[in-house]
């Protein structure tokens, strides 16, 4: 049995410890925001946070999750996630909005541990994140916005 | 126009309605609200969605319901796999009826030729080829304004006045002395005669179309809300992956599945036409069972050359002769011999085998009775999906009924015929009256074929050092997407035109043209890739062009502009391109800049690069300035979002993105090989729109064919070496 905590509820795991996080998240838990793309963390769709740094829930299994804190796109709250959420839309980034939910999770992760990223460090940050429609310019420009409202 | 006044819940809903979807309801603890079966869409709430089916709305046609509550649905017939057309075909919809964009949400139209099909594909419904707008534009104008007189009519017959003594705006219908939402008066305007030819707006009246307007499916996008196929949940559902052939084409002979059985969860494996169907109550216990199934598999009938053997014919063919497409004057004749000043230039270009690669992989939930049939996807071609499912069933197309949902992108390949949604069915029909979900894997999805084909072009011209060009030979070869399939009588003419689209019709004036095109046989699939023949016509054409104006000493967008005489919409591209990107201006040394323009989808695109290379030595394009003329702009922010979407996805194909074979099996399996794009990879992209009142036409596409060969061009210009194939290697 494996105890963790999902957008701030503690959950329980009683299945196979082999079986990737994304699936318990999507499947027992019904949060279908992230999502399934590659399977073998190359390109971010399943991103959501561990212990508050973004990972690759398809290729992390539930063994590993034993007193983990994770948080999903359905359970952004914090202020820094709301903004990052608000300038998306500002920006109209979307397009098949498939991968957006792991864009905005690494987005969240990099502004709330540095609200003044570089553009280097916004680079580094969203490497791993593809986006088939190539939103990137509009996802750039979205946390650059956000930079600057929660810098202000 | 035909404009049935029906009321929403009438016997064309009801026969949507049927036991086995009532059955199966559950709840969805992710939105907290309702994932319903056939023919209701999984919703969020009203309040986080504009989408989803409105019960309590009445039918005002076939395009406009509205609710009392004073919402409008449109109704929409086109997929959204991610290039905005819920937005853009609402906003039509929205402006001739004069209605606010705050009351305005929108639903999925359900398989219906009769009502939806695509006004330039006769009687079939589709998304593709960029007609979405284009086909619903003057319909969606005249559904919007026909409901409108409704409104009018009722209104001025209720206050007693002449109908001109009416007007609406924002949603509201007004004379001197009366206010009332649609919402109070729907009762009335249903009662009104829709008028056969509504009076539409002049583009000068136009409060929506040409403003930036959100886009209406960003909120659900934005916070993990947007139901997908992948996110489809339905009480005692089943989750199937097929263990498909190592290659296309291979024949499953027999198979153990002991270890399998042993898997917690297994439910079922058996065999269907393509392979083998692993069932499993998740995804998970199903990948593993999959994964200890031992098959044994015939592929003697599967490719066994590799990428480079393939070329090595393709080039050979290239050399020689082809069928004819275009002929105009003597082009062997001119090209025989060449006078001073004259210069015969010619080129071999080579373009690889291209993946979709949609982030979300193919998919269908598909849920078959006894004589129905109920599939839950993003449905590129509605009507085509169910024919192949009534016909594998046996059963009425009618009782084949399509919830269409968004799309994870589809850059063409949901779009595929007798494909994926027939694996679903093959499966689903052998577990009957319980929901199957097909999924596939990266890896399914990368393996399975429908490539964009792989192409050699042979070109040959003559330039004067003036800049005339007296002959343009083509030669195209390629494998035909349709060839040997349900849809091969699609092929008009020798030769596919995918071949030769964008060629065959050269713009640029020679006084003699030939076209030639040699389709050659593959048992890899190839299918429409976004912009599809284009994509890599356009690379051929234009690369072309920049190497015949070096070989006369000229200026590259002078030497066009002297080629396009009277071709007044690529001047008009590439003079705004011109002007917005400073095309005269000298870069610092080691950058350079190339352009192209190409027509495709009805769209003239124009496009600069900007390259340079970084420290190691490694290619980066740092800039693309893009000029669209795609007539009306209904939404200019889509458009801009589209042409920069198009220029990163094509710019993939640049980078790195190829699928290549290795003794007839494919080397990249997933996004570790196979490599779209990436963050850091995107240039700064500028958009500019050519104003015009021109009839829309598609932006879906049209941004990708310009890229590759701008870039090349760039690249040339940089390195005095000619590029001659992608991805570009240096």
């Amino acid at each position: 049995m494996i105890k963790l905590k999902v957008n701030d509820q503690q959950k329980v795991f009683r299945g196979d410890p082999d079986q990737p996080l994304l699936w318990f998240l999507r499947e027992e838990l019904s949060l279908t925001g992230s999502k399934y793309a590659c399977g073998i963390g190359a390109c971010g769709a399943c991103t959501v946070h561990f212990n508050g740094v973004p990972v690759r829930s398809c290729s992390m299994p539930m063994s590993a999750m034993s007193g983990a804190e994770i948080r999903t796109i359905e359970g952004l709250a914090s202020p820094v996630a709301k903004q990052v959420q608000m300038s998306w839309q500002e920006m109209d980034v979307v397009q098949c909005g498939y991968c957006q939910s792991g864009q905005i999770m690494s987005a969240v992760a990099l502004l709330e541990r540095n609200t003044k990223p570089s553009s280097k460090e916004i680079d580094e940050a969203m490497d791993g994140n593809i986006c088939r429609c190539a939103t990137y310019q509009r996802i750039r420009a979205a946390i650059e916005d956000s930079s600057d409202k929660l810098g202000a | 126009m035909d404009m049935p006044l029906k009321l929403f819940n009438s016997a064309n809903e009801s026969s949507l309605e049927n036991q086995s979807r009532r059955q199966f309801i559950k709840a969805c603890a992710a939105s907290g609200a309702l994932i319903v079966g056939a023919g209701y869409l999984p919703i969020t709430s009203a309040e986080q969605s504009s989408r989803g089916k409105h019960r309590d709305a009445l039918v005002f046609n076939a395009f406009v319901k509205i609710t009392p509550d004073n919402r409008v649905v449109v109704v929409i017939k086109h997929l959204d796999k991610g290039q905005g057309v819920t937005t853009g075909l609402a906003t039509i919809v929205a402006e001739e009826m004069d209605a606010n964009w705050s009351q305005v949400g929108w639903e999925f139209a359900p398989a219906d030729a009769t009502k939806y099909n695509n006004l330039f594909w006769g009687p079939n419904q589709g998304t593709g080829g960029s007609t979405a707008i284009a086909n619903s534009w003057q319909q969606l104008r005249n559904a919007g304004a026909a409901a409108r007189a409704m409104f009018v009519n009722a209104a001025a017959k209720k206050w007693g006045v002449d109908s001109s003594a009416v007007t609406v705006s924002d949603g509201f219908v007004k004379s001197s002395t009366h206010r009332a939402s649609f919402g109070e008066l729907i009762e009335l305007a249903l009662k009104e005669q829709a008028p056969e030819t509504p009076t539409l707006k002049s583009a000068g009246q136009f409060r929506l179309i040409g403003k930036k307007i959100p886009r209406i499916d960003s909120p659900e996008k934005t916070t993990g809300q947007a139901t997908y196929t992948q996110d489809i949940q339905l009480e005692n559902m089943l989750t199937a992956l097929v263990l498909y052939p190592p290659q296309e084409g291979g024949v499953l002979v027999s198979f153990d599945d002991s270890a399998a059985k042993k898997i917690d969860g297994f439910h079922a494996a058996f065999k269907i036409p393509k392979g083998l169907a692993v069932l499993a109550t998740s995804f998970w216990a199903a990948k593993k069972a999959r994964d200890a199934v031992i098959a044994k598999w015939d592929l003697a009938s599967c490719e066994t050359r590799s990428s480079e053997e393939l070329f090595k014919n393709y080039r050979k063919v290239a050399e020689k002769a082809g069928t004819a497409v275009t002929q105009k004057g003597d082009v062997e004749k001119e090209l025989a011999h060449s006078k001073a000043g004259e210069h015969i230039v010619e080129a071999l270009y080579q373009l690889p085998y291209l993946a979709h690669a949609t982030m979300e992989p193919m998919n269908c939930v598909a849920l078959v009775g006894d004589s129905s049939c109920e599939l839950w996807f993003g449905s590129q071609s509605p009507t085509m999906d169910q024919h192949d499912a009534s016909q594998l069933l046996g059963i009425a197309p009618e009782k084949v009924v399509i919830n269409t949902l968004f799309a994870g992108g589809s850059f063409g390949r949901r779009a595929c015929p007798n494909d994926y949604v027939v694996d679903a069915i093959a499966i689903a029909r052998q577990i009957k009256n319980r929901p199957v979900k097909m999924v596939w894997t990266r890896e399914d999805d990368m393996l399975r074929g429908k490539y964009r084909p792989m192409a050699v072009h042979k070109v040959r011209a003559k330039v004067s050092s003036k800049g005339g060009i007296s002959a343009w030979h083509h030669h195209s070869v390629a494998q035909a997407i349709l060839r040997g399939t349900p849809l091969e009588g699609l092929i008009n003419g020798p030769v596919e035109g995918t071949l030769t689209e964008g060629i065959h019709d050269l713009p640029y004036s020679t006084a003699s043209l030939r076209v030639e095109g040699t389709e050659l046989p593959s048992t890899t699939s190839g299918l429409w890739w976004r912009s599809v023949g284009h994509s890599g016509n356009a690379f051929a054409v234009e690369c072309f062009v920049d190497q015949l104006a070096h070989a006369v000493e000229k200026d590259p967008l002078e030497f066009r502009r002297a080629l396009l005489q009277g071709q007044s919409r690529y001047l008009g591209v590439l003079n705004l391109l011109a002007e917005k990107a400073d095309w005269s201006k000298p870069l610092p040394k080691g950058h350079a800049k190339g352009i192209a323009v190409h027509k495709a989808m009805g769209s003239w695109v124009a496009q600069l690069a900007e390259v340079s290379f970084d420290k190691e030595k490694n290619l980066q394009v740092d800039r693309v300035v893009c000029a669209v003329d795609c007539g009306i702009a209904i939404n200019p922010d889509i458009v801009k979002a589209q042409m920069e979407g198009s220029i990163g996805f094509a710019l993939g194909a640049v980078f790195g993105e190829q699928v290549t074979l290795e003794k007839g099996v494919v080397n990249q399996k997933n996004f570790d090989a196979y490599t779209p794009l990436r963050f850091s990879q995107m240039p700064k992209v500028e958009v500019h729109i050519v104003p015009s009142a021109e009839p829309p036409t598609g932006v879906g596409e049209p941004g990708v064919p310009p890229l590759t060969p701008a870039v090349a061009n760039a690249v040339f210009a940089l390195t005095g070496k000619p590029v001659y194939s992608l991805p570009i290697e240096l």
